[in-house]
Parts: structure tokens; C-alpha cells; sequence
């Protein structure tokens, strides 16, 4: 698909979303040698809807401020790495329609 | 607050609310907790909802509900690379009162519908995580939540806590969903006058339309994308099976991007203006799929009990009867003064037997069955585009030559007989 024309990205996307971040991360990357050695892929950083993974040459930044809460990271990392919580109460993403 | 209640439900999406509304309007002591901000402000749906289930709970509902438009005409759209085959039906007796479907845009639905309860007399609060059940003597007896001294007692507690169920995964009642037991749905609330829906349409008044998506929307992943019509706005989504994406290496909002640009679908977006954009999982193991949803002291409804019917992409109005049939089943309980998992297991009785159970029965191995077989979406939906432009292509050939070349293109008599096969395992699977 990247050939064609990309419409908006996810940049665009993400920013059209109310989030209230809490000050700490509700996502953590358990051992970070298994992204490093053993996920050729990181295919967080592809299923992920917002972005939240980003390979970073040496390491996984996570950038939970924009996260979802969708669970997908949980569910679809191969190694089980990531540590999934909900943010403390009234923090995180707050959908205005949908 | 280590404060005691009748019942706590935690979650007030349709599941949980529902529970709390029916249990609150019998008199008993109800605590709703919610994590987001507000109901609804963690939620996400295409954005149709059934009237039936709802007009169980809240009669005529509608005459006071935010919802957006009445359903009166479902187009399914088959589609190719630059062509679609399009079905759809339309019935005005879907536009007059009982109605049979509305879209609803869920973060102010959902926050109507809590307030509904708390008119009944629930306690609702939000801004609150559920941490942890309290489990004494192998009976949940409570939560532990986020706020200070935040356990809170119950003599039973509803996990209504979505297709993530920390809860139920803590108590063991699930193991972790794997990848093909979910469907990562994206979508986009596009701003668009009333009017131009309305002509663009072919609708009059307040009439809505849906459109669901079949074919080179999901790039051969099993899914579909919608395209549904609020008051002033538009739902455009897609949502693919997790380890569809994960095998095809996609990015989500890139598919999205795809289904919007495609000649097909992009007409329709034109002139639009983006409002939200929403990511969420849907529970789509189905039957097989659903976990342990009574114990002692504890209940499971709604995306955390797994009820979601993918093929007729119903998972509101399921959420709203398991609440209901949750309630009932406390109210029993409560007159035995007796919560245990036994007496609480009418609860499951009733669900399996309702439309719920019966319909996750009917379609419990048609998710796998499809995605097991992706020429179902690969192959036979542009067969399909090619064989309508061949019999409605005017060229001089006679309509006996035309259906020849349409049985030539099916292919051989080995591809045939696999085709036949195929209709006959989807028929098997969907019957």
C-alpha cells in the first residue's frame, strides 16, 4: 500500500482524539532483549492502531499517551512481552462520538 | 470506602447498564463502576443498535435516546478492485415505530443510558479501575479499586468489563485471547451536512442507511468495513481479525486509508470533514470462545462474556439481554439469599437458551471456518464482479456465449468441484 497515496496519516488521525495522559505508563515492555533479538518483525509497531511502538535502533519506545486501550499489543505480541493495565481511572482516552 | 452494596457491576457499557438498570428498578442496591470519564467515553461500535433488546429495558426508548437515524435500508456491497456487486434491502416498515435498528454514536448514548439507571436509583461512579476482585473462601465478595482505601464490597459482582475482561482472565474463568479469537476494528467520524446524507443516500427525513463492506476492502483478511449514516455525520471503518493483520503485516489505519480511497467507497466521503478517530477490539471467537461466566459471588456479560454474533455483526443487543438475564438471575438469587455459583447458574441456563446462546451456537465455527479460507474473499468476490460485468456488458455477443465464458472463467471442472465444495462448507458452517 505504500505506493499509493496514504491520505491522512496517522499523525493527522491520532490528533483529532481527546486523551487525558497520566503521568505514568499503563504499558510496559517486560524484557526488552526479546524485542531486540527475537522479534525480527516488531509487529506491535504494525497491528498497533495508534502507533503506540515505535523501534527506536536499540529499543522499543512506547508512547502510551496516544494509546487506545484496544488490548491488541496484549493479545498480538508473540513473546507475551508487554504488560498491559488500564490507565488510573478518568485518564487515558476519552471518545467524544463513536 | 470499604462500603457494602447489594451489587456491583463494573462497567457501564450496554452490558452493565442494562444489569444495573434492571437490578436498580427492582429496589436493590446497585454500585456502577466506570473507568472512563464518562459512559461511553471508553467505547466503540460501528454504531448500530438493535431496538428490540434496548425496548425490552426502556420502552420506546427512542422518542428520548440520542439516536441518530433509523435504519431503512442495508446495502452489502461486494467488492472488486474497481467494480462492486451491491445487494441491499430497503422497507419503510423499518421507518415507523417499533423501527429495527438506529446508529447510535456511543459516547453519548452510552452516558444517556447510565443516567437512566441512576434514575432508577444506581449508584453510578466514574473515573474508577476495577483492580482486582476480592476473593474470600474462593467467593468474590468485592473489588478493589483505584481510589484510596477503594474496596467495596457486594454479595455479587457483574464483570461487564469489555472484550478485555481483566477481571474474568484474573479469576481464571479465560486464559489470554489469542489473535485469531479477536477482530481490530478502526474507524473514523466524518462530519457531513444533513442534507447532502440525505441526497447522497437516497434518503428522506431523519431515514438512515448502512452499508456494509465486503471483499478488496480487508485485502483478502477476513473482515468487512461499514459505512453507516448518523444525523450529521458519517461511521467509515474496518475491522479485520488481529492475526489477519499480524500475517498480512497491514497497519490498520493504513487499511482504513485504503477503504476510504477506494473508487467505490470515496464518493461517498466526498466533502467530508474528520471528526474522531476510534480504535477498538471486537470479541469474534464466538461460542467456543466464551469463558467461565458464573462463580461464586460472580457474574460475566456482554464483549467480556464474548457475545458477539460477527456474521450478523449484532454484540450491543446480545450485551443488553445478558445484563438483563444477569439481573434476573441475581433477583432469584436474592430471594434464596443464596449466591453461590449453583444458584447463580440460571443465569447461564437462560443465556444459552435465549436468541444469545442459540445464535453463538449457530456460527461457532464459521469465523474459523473463513479465515482458515481466504478465497472466499480473494477469489470468488471478484468471480462474482467479473461474471455481473460480463452478463450486463451489451458487445453483440448473444447471452448463451455470455454465460459460457462466465462457467469458462469459474475454471476448470477440478476448480468447479472445489468451488461446489466450498458453498457446501459455508452453507454447512452458516446453517
Amino acid at each position: 500500500m505504500s505506493e499509493q497515496a496514504k491520505g491522512t496519516s496517522i499523525e493527522e488521525k491520532q490528533y483529532l482524539v481527546r486523551f487525558k495522559a497520566d503521568t505514568k505508563s499503563h504499558l510496559t515492555v517486560l524484557d526488552a532483549d526479546i524485542c531486540a533479538t527475537k522479534c525480527p518483525d516488531k509487529l506491535c509497531t504494525i497491528f498497533c492502531p495508534a502507533e503506540v511502538y515505535k523501534w527506536e535502533e536499540v529499543r522499543m519506545h512506547v508512547g502510551y499517551e496516544g494509546c487506545h486501550e484496544c488490548g491488541s499489543c496484549r493479545i498480538g505480541c508473540p513473546y507475551q512481552n508487554i504488560k498491559w493495565e488500564y490507565p488510573k481511572g478518568g485518564h487515558g482516552i476519552i471518545f467524544r462520538l463513536g | 470506602m470499604a462500603e457494602k452494596f447489594d451489587v456491583i457491576v463494573v462497567g457501564a457499557g450496554p452490558a452493565g447498564t442494562a444489569c444495573a438498570y434492571t437490578l436498580a428498578k427492582a429496589g436493590v442496591n446497585v454500585l456502577l463502576l466506570e473507568r472512563g470519564e464518562y459512559p461511553g467515553s471508553k467505547n466503540v461500535m460501528g454504531g448500530v443498535l438493535y431496538r428490540k433488546m434496548m425496548e425490552d429495558i426502556i420502552p420506546e426508548f427512542y422518542k428520548e435516546a440520542p439516536v441518530e437515524r433509523p435504519i431503512v435500508e442495508q446495502r452489502f456491497m461486494m467488492l472488486d478492485k474497481e467494480s462492486a456487486v451491491t445487494f441491499s434491502y430497503k422497507g419503510l416498515e423499518w421507518n415507523q415505530p417499533p423501527y429495527n435498528n438506529f446508529t447510535v454514536l456511543r459516547a453519548k448514548f452510552d452516558q444517556w443510558f447510565a443516567d437512566k439507571a441512576v434514575q432508577q436509583g444506581a449508584l453510578l461512579v466514574n473515573e474508577t479501575v476495577a483492580l482486582e476482585c476480592i476473593v474470600e473462601d474462593g467467593k468474590v465478595v468485592g473489588v478493589r479499586t483505584d481510589r484510596p482505601d477503594g474496596d467495596v464490597y457486594a454479595d455479587v459482582v457483574v464483570l461487564a468489563d469489555g472484550v478485555n475482561s481483566l477481571l474474568a482472565k484474573s479469576l481464571g474463568f479465560h486464559k489470554e485471547f489469542r489473535p485469531d479469537e479477536v477482530a481490530l476494528a478502526v474507524m473514523e467520524v466524518l462530519k457531513l451536512d444533513r442534507k447532502i446524507i440525505e441526497d447522497r443516500f437516497n434518503l428522506e427525513g431523519d431515514q438512515g442507511c448502512t452499508i456494509e463492506i465486503f471483499g478488496d476492502a480487508t485485502k483478502g483478511i477476513l473482515g468487512t468495513a461499514w459505512l453507516y449514516t448518523n444525523k450529521d455525520s458519517l461511521n467509515i471503518g474496518v475491522g479485520t481479525m488481529l492475526s489477519g493483520l499480524i500475517k498480512h503485516k497491514i497497519k490498520p489505519y493504513e487499511l482504513l486509508e485504503y477503504v476510504k480511497q477506494h473508487p467505490m467507497i470515496r464518493p461517498y466521503l466526498q466533502g467530508t470533514e474528520q471528526q474522531e478517530y476510534l480504535a477498538h477490539l471486537i470479541p469474534e471467537g464466538g461460542y467456543n470462545s466464551m469463558p467461565q461466566i458464573v462463580g461464586d459471588g460472580v457474574l460475566v456479560v456482554g464483549d467480556a462474556a464474548q457475545l458477539v454474533n460477527a456474521i450478523h455483526r449484532e454484540g450491543s443487543n446480545m450485551a443488553m439481554t445478558s445484563g438483563v438475564l444477569a439481573a434476573e438471575a441475581i433477583l432469584r438469587a436474592r430471594e434464596a439469599n443464596d449466591f453461590s455459583k449453583t444458584m447463580l447458574d440460571s443465569y447461564r441456563v437462560n443465556l444459552l437458551d435465549s436468541f444469545v446462546g442459540q445464535d453463538l451456537k449457530k456460527y461457532k465455527d464459521a469465523t474459523h471456518h473463513f479465515e482458515k479460507f481466504p478465497h472466499y474473499i480473494e477469489k470468488y468476490i471478484p468471480m462474482m464482479n467479473r461474471a455481473a460485468s460480463q452478463m450486463f456488458t451489451v458487445d453483440g455477443a448473444s447471452k448463451w456465449e455470455k454465460q459460457k465464458k462466465i462457467w469458462r472463467d469459474i475454471g476448470s471442472a477440478g476448480d468447479k468441484l472445489k468451488i461446489a465444495r466450498d458453498l457446501f462448507q459455508a452453507w454447512r458452517v452458516m446453517k
